[in-house]
């Protein structure tokens, strides 16, 4: 049995754990998405087979992390939430958009596929800029004026980028010939723009709120600095790995397909830490921390015994699927 | 005017009542793919695995809006009711945990392999992955019931300051409606899909489709279907006598019993009219709602006048009328369609038109009788939230009844959609069955043959090669 004060910190490990996990791998489907191109059938097939037999497991992160925040903190929740409505109502709708449009275009009559192409192209636009939307709205603790909105527009380009990146990576790495040239060019694109806006928000961070300030800039904190750093570091990996799979040469010796997808998701966990190391021990920005909403401590120890079991079983059976579909993308097929 | 009590209340039936069409077809649905699944491995009969790969197609149709409407009605609860998980959070906070941990992982990592893996992995491990898919929808309506119904009958908790706290989590979990209503759901489930899948199987043999496996479909589910429709009708009536004992007064709006009395008549018609405290228009027969409900004819039911709280009556007393109809009705058609099956395949009578025609008219039945049902359970709540414990009107949020407006606009024109795309296209679906040639065995790929097919293939690989060389 732990102590109220224990499992806060416990739960809100955990949430982070989820919302991290959400972000790489419905990030890399949602960007799969939004790239898909409207005027090539067989590419758009090929980029839909390769993610296919994952979104589905991938949005229940968003589940669990939702669920975690409405079980550990619901008064958080609600106050999040709250604040959050209608950009929550359109990141639902766009989930639905594309969830669905997947399914449909494979089975609908022929003539309605272009449309649906069009839906789930849209509805992946739709959540990840909405989600980014709602990060910025986070960052600047939900104040509303001109600012904190221009700001929330930047962090959604920033984070439909940084999803078009990791979606990009995915494809290199499952896809060849020409689709694999195409995710190529998208990746380098999508690189420079997705580092711009972490630079932004990182900066932005300091200016807004001088606690983060300190925490970051004081000197007996100097080793969190390496964090910047590496994520400067991994750019650059990402950035010539990226470029050197452009120039190959048929000759040349095989590359490491997968480099670009695994600095990515390096990327996104150290800027994730980023964030959170400035906003903790708050859970909705300078108002309530993670201690003022925890739930009775009955209820987390009786979820805890099973999460304790349940999320290895998780990682393990989906560590299996992945195995079960490793390599190049092929035909999808229901069966 | 519209306020936001009354919008949020509207667009959270309106979610759900979406919701629950998809998983009321999945739960079941998917038990019937591991039946076929597991047939073929058994018998290597081609028709089976032709059976699940186009009742898989709509599965997975199905599943798809099921999971993304649900994603919505998670979020549902912190947008409109912040008061639900203030009050009660403690409670209702892990079971929805365990249903995200245990049910929705296993079903969603499983799918993948389930409907795209059939030839990357083993026969046996593709029947595993079609099972654990089932597992984890079942398992999902165990989690969600439960805290359902720990809404309806609370028990195992105590409250301090206003907020309830755990105290026994197996008198939550096992709390007293749970067991009847889970299985209750559980067969609705299985009722649904059956009529769907006996619908849209007489609707390709009606369209002049000749392969084996839309009579073999048909077959299943109407055998099914006839098994099951008696037993719901008992456990609806024994689900009834529960609800009797901890919410009589859901049982007098469901009976429309206005003032107690004794020997209380059964109405088969009747509007009920809230402000006479009457009933206009009543069909009756003496004495039989006492009969059923208290097993004497001369029984006493308290009516609405001994309850300071009481639901809505209208509503309720019609839904529960089109449940117990549709329950009927599915009962008679059942066992008549059936018979006039076995009455073909054993001496060669003609199936009739009009059965095959009455069938497809009953492929949504499901739905109807499902939706009524829980129109009675919910409204019959009403006004409490938690019985005894929270009412809605505590627990509803103060967002701008302008932006609940928008998002339940936004909804209707989505779901609205949705609805009639999901239609079309199993109509779509279910033409483009009736062209398909019958497959060869060949065609189920190198991974799913049963053991002796792949000794059979083997020898002859080797014969070809050896007159390659
Ligand atoms: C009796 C069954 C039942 C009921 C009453 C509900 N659900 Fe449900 N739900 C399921 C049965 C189900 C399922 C069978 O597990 C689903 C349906 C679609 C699917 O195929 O999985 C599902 C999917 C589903 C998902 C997506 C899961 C995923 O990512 O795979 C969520 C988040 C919810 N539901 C949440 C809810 C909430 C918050 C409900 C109540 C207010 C609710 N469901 C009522
Ligand atoms: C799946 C089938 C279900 C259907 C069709 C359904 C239907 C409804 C309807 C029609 C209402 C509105 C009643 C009214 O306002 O008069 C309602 C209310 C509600 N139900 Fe359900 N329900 C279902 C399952 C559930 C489950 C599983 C839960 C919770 C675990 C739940 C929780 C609620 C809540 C929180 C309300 C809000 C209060 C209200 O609007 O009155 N319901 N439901
Ligand atoms: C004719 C026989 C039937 C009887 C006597 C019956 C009885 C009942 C009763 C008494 C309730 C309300 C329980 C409560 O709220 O406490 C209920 C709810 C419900 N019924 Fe039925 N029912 C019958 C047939 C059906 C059929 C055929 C279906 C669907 C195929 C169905 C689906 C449901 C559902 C989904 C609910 C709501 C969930 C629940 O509370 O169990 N019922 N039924």
């Amino acid at each position: 049995m732990f102590e109220q004060s224990t499992l806060a910190i416990i739960f809100a490990g955990l949430m982070a754990f989820s919302i991290l996990v959400y972000a790489i791998l419905d990030g890399y489907d949602l960007g799969v998405g939004m790239l898909l191109p409207l005027d090539n059938q067989k590419d758009s097939d090929s980029m839909i087979a390769s993610i296919g037999p994952f979104w589905d497991a991938n949005e229940t992160w968003l589940v669990l992390a939702v669920g975690l925040l409405l079980i550990a903190f619901p008064s958080a929740h609600s106050a999040i939430l709250k604040a959050l409505y209608l950009p929550t109502v359109l990141m639902l709708i766009g989930l639905i958009l594309r969830g669905v449009a997947f399914d449909f275009r494979a089975k609908a009559s022929f003539s309605h596929k272009p449309t649906w192409d069009k839906a789930f192209k849209i509805g992946s636009f739709l959540a990840a800029s909405t989600q980014g939307y709602m990060l910025g709205l986070y960052v600047m603790g939900f104040e509303k004026n001109v600012v904190s909105v221009c700001f929330a527009l930047i962090s959604a380009l920033g984070v439909s980028a940084a999803y078009c990146f990791i979606g990009s990576a995915w494809l290199i790495m499952k896809t060849e010939g020409a689709l694999q040239q195409r995710a190529i060019r998208y990746a380098k694109r999508t690189l420079v723009i997705s580092f711009i806006g972490i630079c932004l928000v990182s900066v932005t961070n300091l200016i807004i709120d001088s606690s983060i300030y300190q925490r970051w800039l004081s000197t007996s904190m100097s080793l969190l600095l390496l964090i910047p750093v590496f994520v400067f570091a991994l750019y650059l990996v990402a950035w010539r790995s990226v470029k050197r799979l452009n120039s190959r040469k048929e000759s040349e010796p095989k590359l490491n397909e997968a480099l670009p997808f695994l600095a990515c998701i390096a990327i996104f966990a150290l800027s994730f830490l980023g964030l959170a190391i400035s906003f903790y021990p708050y859970i909705v920005p300078n108002q309530i921390t993670i201690w003022q909403s925890v739930s009775a401590a009955e209820s987390l120890n009786f979820l805890l015994y099973g999460t304790i079991v349940v999320i290895p079983s998780i990682i393990g059976y989906t560590v299996f699927s992945y195995w079960v579909f490793w390599g190049k993308v092929e035909d999808l097929r229901y069966y | 005017m519209l306020d936001t009590e009354l919008l949020s209340r509207i667009q959270f039936a309106l979610n759900i009542s979406f919701h629950i069409l998809f998983p009321t077809i999945t739960i079941a649905m998917c038990w019937f793919l591991v039946f076929f699944k597991v047939r073929f491995d058994l018998t290597g009969d081609a028709v089976w695995m032709r059976a699940y790969r186009f009742w898989v197609k709509i599965f997975a149709l199905t599943f798809a809006i099921g999971v993304v409407s649900g994603i919505t009605m998670s979020f549902q609860f912190g947008t409109n009711w912040p008061g639900f998980m203030e009050k009660v959070g403690n409670i209702a906070g892990p079971l929805l945990g365990y249903e995200v941990l245990t049910a929705f992982f296993l079903e969603a990592t499983f799918l993948g392999v389930m409907l795209f893996g059939i030839k990357r992995v083993p026969a046996k491990i593709h029947t595993l992955a079609t099972i654990m898919v089932a597992i984890g929808t079942s398992l999902s309506a165990f989690w969600i019931l439960s805290l359902n119904s720990w809404m309806h009958t609370p028990t195992g908790f105590e409250m301090r300051d206003g907020v309830a706290f755990p105290v026994d989590w197996m008198a939550i979990i096992f709390n007293p409606s749970f067991p009847y209503r889970f299985t209750h759901v559980l067969m609705a489930s299985a009722l649904t899909a059956s009529f769907l899948i006996a619908g849209v199987s007489a609707f390709r043999l009606l369209n002049g489709d000749d392969k084996r496996a839309p009579k073999l479909t048909l077959k299943v589910s109407l055998t099914a279907a006839m098994i099951l429709a008696p037993i719901q009708i008992f456990v609806g009536d024994l689900h009834g006598l529960n609800t009797l004992e901890h919410q009589p007064a859901k049982i007098a709006a469901m009976e429309g019993i206005w003032h107690t009395e004794k020997g209380a008549p059964l109405l088969l018609f009747a509007v009920p009219n809230a402000e006479t405290q009457q009933n206009d228009f009543a069909i009756a027969i003496p004495k039989l709602a006492s009969l059923i409900l208290t097993h004497q004819l001369d029984g006493e039911i308290k009516g609405l006048n001994d309850f300071d709280k009481i639901p809505p009556v209208k509503p309720i007393f019609f839904s529960f009328r089109i449940m117990v109809a549709m329950g009927f009705l599915m009962i008679i058609v059942a066992w008549l369609a059936r018979y006039k099956l076995y009455r073909q395949e054993r001496h060669q009578q003609v199936m009739p038109v009009w059965i095959l025609k009455t069938l497809v008219l009953m492929s949504f039945s499901g739905w109807v009788a499902t939706l009524a049902g829980w129109y009675v359970t919910e409204i019959g709540r009403q006004p409490y939230l938690v019985t005894g414990v929270l009412t809605v009107k505590e627990a509803v949020t103060d967002i701008d009844a302008a932006n609940v407006g928008l998002s339940l606009l936004l909804y209707i024109l989505v779901y609205s959609i949705l609805l009639v795309a999901y239609l079309s296209t199993l109509r779509v679906m279910a033409l483009r069955a009736v062209e398909i040639e019958e497959i060869q065995e060949q065609e189920h790929s190198s991974k799913t043959k049963t053991i002796k097919q792949e000794l059979i293939n083997a020898r002859s690989n080797n014969t070809q090669e050896k007159a390659h060389v």
